[in-house]
């Protein structure tokens, strides 16, 4: 028995029209996400991974194929609020403290300020700021950064998150911490999590599928069935079930510069 | 304390003054030679001497301009008394300093908020970014001393006068940077700030005044500086068509006209000591304001 579907996209294709002509980001996508699933779009630099996920978030509209979110279509699944957007870049307030940056969202929605304030709280703790609320974005490293637009995109609790390369800029060592805090944060919440990335090990490691993507135009070439458990810690990179499957990514990718030939 | 003071950049700025005051100094003679207090003074020393204590220089010295300036007021009464009790004394050089500042700051005011206003349209209305600009980047390019006349007479002649006036050149003068500042600093947050704003289904309000507004702020004051300065040019510019009885204009046309040159200078100085004032206001303002905005000490 399947859960719900969280995502279906059918024969999605988005061509951008630009000066030097068109630029085909996304050519005939298929790819159905469950409700709770962790779902990783890997793939080189230019291959639509953002697109697509911005597609989703209905920042950009297709050229034609369909797509649901929670049963909607993009643009009233946002207007509904359904999903946390987490950027490549912290996109942090300047002048807001951390607490007040996680409050934004509230503050859109109109929340009363003592609920405003409970569920930051909350959140901070979460990501495990709780001692920063009060300080502001500057203040923070760039991995406390992230982990403060993580905490905004979840405080007002939406059943899906849409990630775009957020541990991209930080350092490898920050970016294991982060990747382990965030299969803890999967597990215990069950949201549904879509993560572009374009590091193997951090897609093995983090999701339950992972989506691979090759350039020119953007095509899914392969989607990979990979779960190590709720319980998985950094460790399980070791293991040959692990290798096993980074292996199968790495092919696919290889397999999808070789159209560019 | 010396450290400080070097770091404080206090050496280069008195360094440089002590340079600008001595040449200052030396050309008081050359720029005063043919006067005739000067005609039969023989020997370099007392030539100088005369020309630093001429009564109607063409170039007065510095202790001439700095001593008109206290006696015009300290050492002037402020309050005179009249028919309708005390009032400001128009002897003093400060009552004339009070009448401009009014006027600028009215100006000032009213620039400000017709600079914002036409920033927050142009930056919400696509239509007026192509259609307004042009007209505001023409509208400064009329030189204020032709369009100051028309302005004065034009309100005169509807029986508006005295400060409002001046306000009007004022504000002609000073909504122009605010404009230039705000449009720059509405657009200014980056795709990425806006799209978070979308994701959250924010209203353009919302987006306005949690996203575009503090995110404008610092150019905000940026150009509250360079409006104040030229808030203060068009209220004397405002001043000196009609022969104001009263402003720092007034006093620089009956200065020139009676040929007081000490009075002209001491004049200019107070408008100069006068900016300092306003700017270093508006300095202290937008120390505060971003500060409590969190930014970077
Ligand atoms: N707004 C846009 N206008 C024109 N071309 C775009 C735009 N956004 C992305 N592209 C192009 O679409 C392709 C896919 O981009 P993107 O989805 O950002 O790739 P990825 O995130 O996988 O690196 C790239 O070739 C990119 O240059
Ligand atoms: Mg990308």
């Amino acid at each position: 028995m399947r859960a719900p579907t969280a995502i279906d996209i059918r024969n999605l294709s988005l061509t951008f029209q630009t000066g030097d002509g068109p630029v085909y980001a996304l050519a005939d996508a298929n790819l159905t996400i469950a409700k709770g699933e962790f779902v990783s779009f890997i793939g080189p630099s230019g291959c639509g991974k953002t697109t697509l996920l911005r597609v989703i978030a209905d920042l950009e509209q297709p050229t034609s194929g369909s797509i649901t979110v929670n049963g909607l279509a993009p643009r009233d699944a946002r207007l509904k609020r359904q999903y946390g957007y987490v950027f490549q870049a912290p996109a942090l307030y300047p002048w807001r403290t951390v607490e007040a940056n996680v409050m934004l969202p509230l503050e859109v929605f109109g929340l009363p300020k003592a609920e405003r304030r409970e569920r930051a709280r909350k959140h901070l703790d979460l990501v495990r700021l709780s001692g920063f609320a009060n300080k502001y974005p500057w203040q923070l490293s760039g991995g406390m950064q992230q982990r403060v637009s993580i905490a905004r995109a979840l405080s007002f609790e939406p059943e899906l998150l849409l990630m775009d390369e957020p541990f991209g800029a930080l350092d490898e060592i920050v970016r294991d911490q982060l990747n382990e805090q965030l299969v803890k944060l999967w597990s215990q919440t069950r949201k549904t999590i879509v993560f572009v990335t374009h590091s193997i090990p951090e897609a093995v490691f983090l999701s339950s599928r992972i989506v691979v993507m090759s350039p020119r135009p953007g095509r899914i070439i392969d989607v990979i069935d990979c779960d190590f458990g709720a319980e998985r810690t950094l460790d399980i990179r070791e293991s040959p079930e692990f290798l096993k499957v980074a292996h199968r990514v790495r092919e696919g990718l290889r397999a999808g510069h070789s159209y560019d030939e | 304390m010396w450290d400080r003071l070097r770091r404080g950049g206090l050496v280069p700025v008195l360094t440089l003054t002590a340079i600008i005051l001595a040449m200052w100094y030396l050309a008081c003679l050359p720029m005063n030679r043919d006067l005739p207090q000067l005609a039969r003074v023989e020997g370099l020393a007392n030539r100088y001497e005369v020309a630093w204590g001429l009564e109607r220089p063409v170039l007065p010295a510095p202790h001439q301009i700095i001593g008109e300036l206290y006696a015009s007021t300290i050492g002037t009464r402020l309050l005179r008394e009249s028919a309708d009790g005390l009032v400001l004394n128009p002897r003093n050089l400060l009552t004339h300093a009070w009448v401009t500042i009014s006027a600028t700051l009215a100006g000032f005011v009213i620039g400000v908020l017709l600079g914002i206003a036409l920033a927050v349209a142009i930056v919400h209305v696509n239509a007026l970014r192509r259609s307004l600009m042009p007209w505001i980047v023409a509208s400064q390019s009329i030189p204020i001393l032709a369009i100051a006349p028309i302005i004065i007479v034009a309100l005169g002649s509807v029986g508006i006068v005295g400060l409002l006036p001046k306000a009007v050149i004022s504000a002609y003068l000073s909504f122009f940077p605010v404009t230039i500042g705000m449009v720059k600093g509405l657009t200014s947050p980056d795709a990425m700030l806006l799209d978070l704003m979308r994701t959250y289904n924010a209203s353009r309000t919302q987006t306005f005044a949690k996203l575009r507004w503090p995110a404008a702020v610092p150019l905000l004051f940026a150009s509250l500086k360079v409006s104040i300065s030229i808030s203060l040019v068009g209220a004397i510019v405002g001043e000196l068509p009609t022969g104001a009885q009263a402003g720092i204009g007034a006093r620089l046309l009956s200065g020139s006209y009676y040929g007081q040159t000490v009075q002209i200078w001491s004049a200019l100085v107070m408008v100069a000591l006068l900016a300092a004032l306003l700017v270093a206001l508006i300095t202290l303002a937008e120390k505060l304001t971003l500060k409590a905005m969190g930014a970077r000490p």
